[in-house]
């Protein structure tokens, strides 16, 4: 993500680098970090990249080609630092497909190479396909991108790990806030997309889970000759306040719009002055590059000494798949993708991720529990979810998204995730 | 007279202080004290209680002389305040987000100096002889060198992200840095403030310290969840422990045989064998009503004896109190608790998220850095109570305490 502040980027990234990262480190190398020893055995993660344009309002906001992959190296990075001490190595292969492109063509490129462990950040469809495709061969799969509930639900998959947060979980997380500041009655606006609507349907039960009351429900069409005219601003702020205009008095915007094509328009052109959330405004996701607490600085450094750009979302996600597959090969002592799924789908494993709480996964679909960080989706964190007072009986990160209890997800007995 | 006035705060105030002062010498304990004045020498009482029969003295004379009829008991809890320490310890905080050094005056119980430092202080260094401090100023990528007397900046050492820092003693070098985001070890002498030699370590070095023979030198890396050691003779990595994740914090026992390290994530504490790099034993925290994911240890100190460690618990805003033979959970000391105070009419919360310890150099009181709620606990270690608490800075986040 290109951002206003590439000055400070810049900055940052000479900081990082100009200290101890020598020259004949190749890329991907952490600063510091010396080559492996020849004789070090090496574990290759696969990478199916989504290379695909990415039209946002925000010319900020929108997304670098290596979004995800730059997350991923440095994750590979991170693991080699460890992984020179306890003679491991681990590399990545990725491969950028093109949206018409078949994935599975790329996977199999990577099975071919002995590959095994594979992240995408491609949409739901086509990680169902690839977790089906990889199967036969013993390929588990790293979903960092689709936040979709089905792929997790009533289409789960055996072989399919969710670094990405649901769709349930975002939606879960930001109630959970709303309801913490006493805005329980929302406006729902949500866009035309398919994805929109099942955005829309998380909001719908998180209100129903947390004691909110959707007031009001509009469907925004977007209107061509909006985005980026001469008069676009002119029209938007005559057009938001009347899409905007007549709902029943409630607390709190909440919009649904996975592709940018309206909710930024929203803040500051409602109808009646009332806050924005969810795609727009207040918004809830797994990472923020203004997110410094729980060691994030750290993390937030790291990602801009190498990747001169600020650290997204699906780069959390893919760095977040990446190390549990090196923070697992490390507690298991073992570079073999068997022995790393079992210690990773075992009770003992834990992930720091920055967000105070451990990352693990959730035995019974296959979601990695994870907090979520509310961000004004610029310039601060505002909170963190679950929210204080939101309890459970065994871990409150499990109070976001699907509960056991509630899961669809059924596989065969001794598939379980 | 209400307590907050006495402590000088305005009343819509919602200090902590308030809250910790009225819990340890509230009016009517002082009234009773008159009467029976042999409570007043009990011996955990802060030393300047001691001086309360002058101060009474004085008092009285005052009220005389202005014709005024005050009890004593008032002027008792006046001059308590005033007096001059016993022992004057001083203990420093690193405000990680105000970029300053609270410098607390021990007997007074309050921050008598604010000192501005570069970005992001946070880990602590004092010499031996309590003159030089040296402060990581992790986001101006230096360590900066204070005279404790003047306050001054002495020398200062260019290095990348310092979290944490440690001394050789009794020499007072060489200067142990962990690089937070560098994934190195880099060693300084602080006289000359050269960079010595550098040491890779996994990713996010963090805790760092020297065993008690000055061979052993320990760090911690926080994202890559091994306890590293190295040799002091040589530099060379001798052994890579793996422990629980988030390793944070690494603390010797005094005679150098075990190694405590606690894991903030895994939400324990293990103990390492310093000759065979053995884990003899790993120590779990429960606290009831409390789930096991908000008890993130960090900081460890273990008492000159080697009796009891205490481990600062994070979000669970308490201290747990550990027998170090045993290796055997004893108590839990709460740093964080409501405290209702009757002239705001607040509950006040105090104490949050405890990260770092540290003694007096008499090892009666234990000092806890707490970073949420901006105050510094007093934990009198006889009968394991918290007894004061002392605002400071923004997020404190480390504490040492003067040997002076």
């Amino acid at each position: 993500m290109p951002n206003r502040r590439t000055v400070m980027s810049g900055l940052a990234a000479t900081v990082g680098a100009g200290f101890a990262r020598s020259a004949e480190a190749p890329a991907g190398t952490p600063p510091g970090a010396p080559p492996p020893a020849a004789d070090v055995p090496t574990l290759t993660i696969g990478y199916i990249h989504w290379w695909h344009d990415v039209e946002t309002i925000s010319l900020i906001f929108a997304p670098a080609s290596d979004n995800g992959r730059a997350g991923a190296e440095v994750g590979v990075a991170d693991n080699n630092t460890t992984g020179r001490f306890l003679h491991q190595n681990f590399a990545l292969e990725c491969i950028a497909v093109r949206t018409e492109q078949d994935p599975v063509a790329a996977l199999n490129t990577l099975i071919g190479k002995g590959i095994r462990l594979v992240v995408t950040d491609r949409p739901a469809p086509d990680v169902l396909k690839l977790a089906e495709a990889g199967a036969p061969h013993g390929v588990t799969m790293f979903n960092a991108g689709a936040p979709d509930d089905a792929i997790r639900e009533e289409n789960c998959r055996a072989n399919l790990i969710h670094t990405a947060p649901s769709n349930a979980m975002l939606a879960d997380a930001l109630a959970q806030y709303l309801i913490w500041k006493r805005w329980p009655r929302w406006f729902l606006a949500f866009g035309e997309g398919a994805d929109d609507l099942l955005l829309a349907d998380a909001y719908r039960r998180a209100a129903k889970i947390f004691g909110a009351r959707i007031v009001v429900e509009r469907q925004y069409k977007a209107a061509a000759g909006s985005r980026e005219t001469d008069s676009g601003l002119i029209d938007l702020q005559k057009q938001l306040p009347v899409f905007t205009q007549d709902a029943p008095e409630y607390d709190v915007l909440v919009c649904a719009d996975q592709h940018s094509i309206f909710a930024d328009y929203l803040p500051y052109r409602t109808w009646d002055a009332r806050p924005v959330a969810g795609s727009a405004g207040l918004v809830p996701t797994s990472w923020d590059p203004n997110s410094t607490e729980f060691g994030g600085k750290q993390m937030q450094d790291r990602f801009v000494a190498y990747a001169h750009r600020f650290m997204t979302a699906l780069d959390m996600n893919s760095w977040v798949a990446v190390r549990m597959i090196g923070t697992a090969a490390s507690y298991a002592q073992s570079l073999d993708p068997d022995k790393i799924m079992n210690y990773m789908r075992s009770p003992d494993f834990q992930l720091g991720a920055y967000r105070g709480l451990s990352l693990s996964i959730r035995s019974w679909n296959g979601q990695v529990r994870q907090a979520i960080l509310l961000s004004d989706s610029g310039r601060a964190v505002v909170s963190m979810s679950p929210q204080p007072g939101f309890l459970h009986e065994v871990t409150v990160l499990d109070t976001l998204g699907t509960d056991k209890p509630e899961t669809a997800c059924k596989l065969p007995a001794g598939q379980k995730t | 007279m209400t307590a907050d006035v006495i402590a000088g705060f305005r009343s819509d105030h919602p200090s902590p202080v308030i809250a910790g002062f009225r819990r340890d010498h509230p009016p009517a304990v002082i009234a009773r004290s008159r009467r029976d004045r042999s409570n007043l020498v009990r011996e955990d009482v802060l030393p300047s209680v001691r001086m309360l029969d002058r101060g009474c003295f004085v008092a009285t004379l005052l009220a005389m002389t202005r014709g005024v009829t005050v009890t004593c008991g008032v002027f008792l809890v006046l001059t308590l305040v005033a007096l001059a320490p016993a022992h004057a310890y001083t203990a420093y905080a690193s405000n990680e987000k105000d970029n300053t050094i609270s410098v607390i005056d021990l007997d007074k119980t309050q921050v008598v100096k604010t000192v501005p430092t570069g970005q992001r202080p946070r880990g602590m260094a004092l010499t031996s002889d309590g003159k030089r401090l040296l402060i990581c100023l992790g986001d101006s990528n230096r360590i900066d060198i204070f005279d404790t007397s003047t306050w001054q900046v002495t020398g200062s050492i260019d290095t990348p992200d310092p979290e944490y820092a440690a001394l050789r003693a009794p020499e007072n070098n060489p200067l142990y840095v962990s690089n937070e985001n560098n994934a190195l070890i880099t060693v300084w002498n602080i006289d000359t403030q050269k960079l010595l030699v550098q040491m890779p370590t996994g990713v996010e070095p963090e805790g760092m310290a020297v065993s008690p023979d000055g061979q052993l030198i320990i760090n911690t890396t926080e994202t890559t969840n091994m306890a590293q050691f190295f040799s002091y003779a040589t530099g060379k990595n001798l052994a890579n422990v793996l422990v629980p994740p988030r390793p944070r914090w690494a603390a010797f026992t005094h005679d150098g045989s075990q190694v405590w390290v606690s894991s903030e994530l895994g939400g324990t504490v293990t103990v390492i064998d310093t000759r065979t790099f053995k884990i003899l034993d790993t120590i779990h925290f429960e606290v009831e009503g409390l789930r096991s994911t908000f008890i993130q240890p960090v900081g460890i100190d273990i008492t000159d004896d080697d009796k009891l460690a205490f481990v600062a618990l994070g979000p669970a805003n308490r201290v747990a109190v550990v027998s170090v033979p045993e290796h055997k959970v004893l108590s839990y000391v709460a740093t964080g608790q409501s405290v209702y105070n009757a002239t705001v009419k607040k509950y006040l919360l105090v104490g949050q998220r405890p990260w770092h310890l540290a003694f007096t150099p008499d090892g009666k009181y234990l000092l806890s850095a707490n970073g949420l709620s901006n105050d510094v606990s007093v934990i009198r270690v006889a009968d394991l109570r918290v007894i004061n608490t002392i605002p400071v800075g923004q997020q404190p986040w480390m504490i040492l305490v003067s040997p002076h």
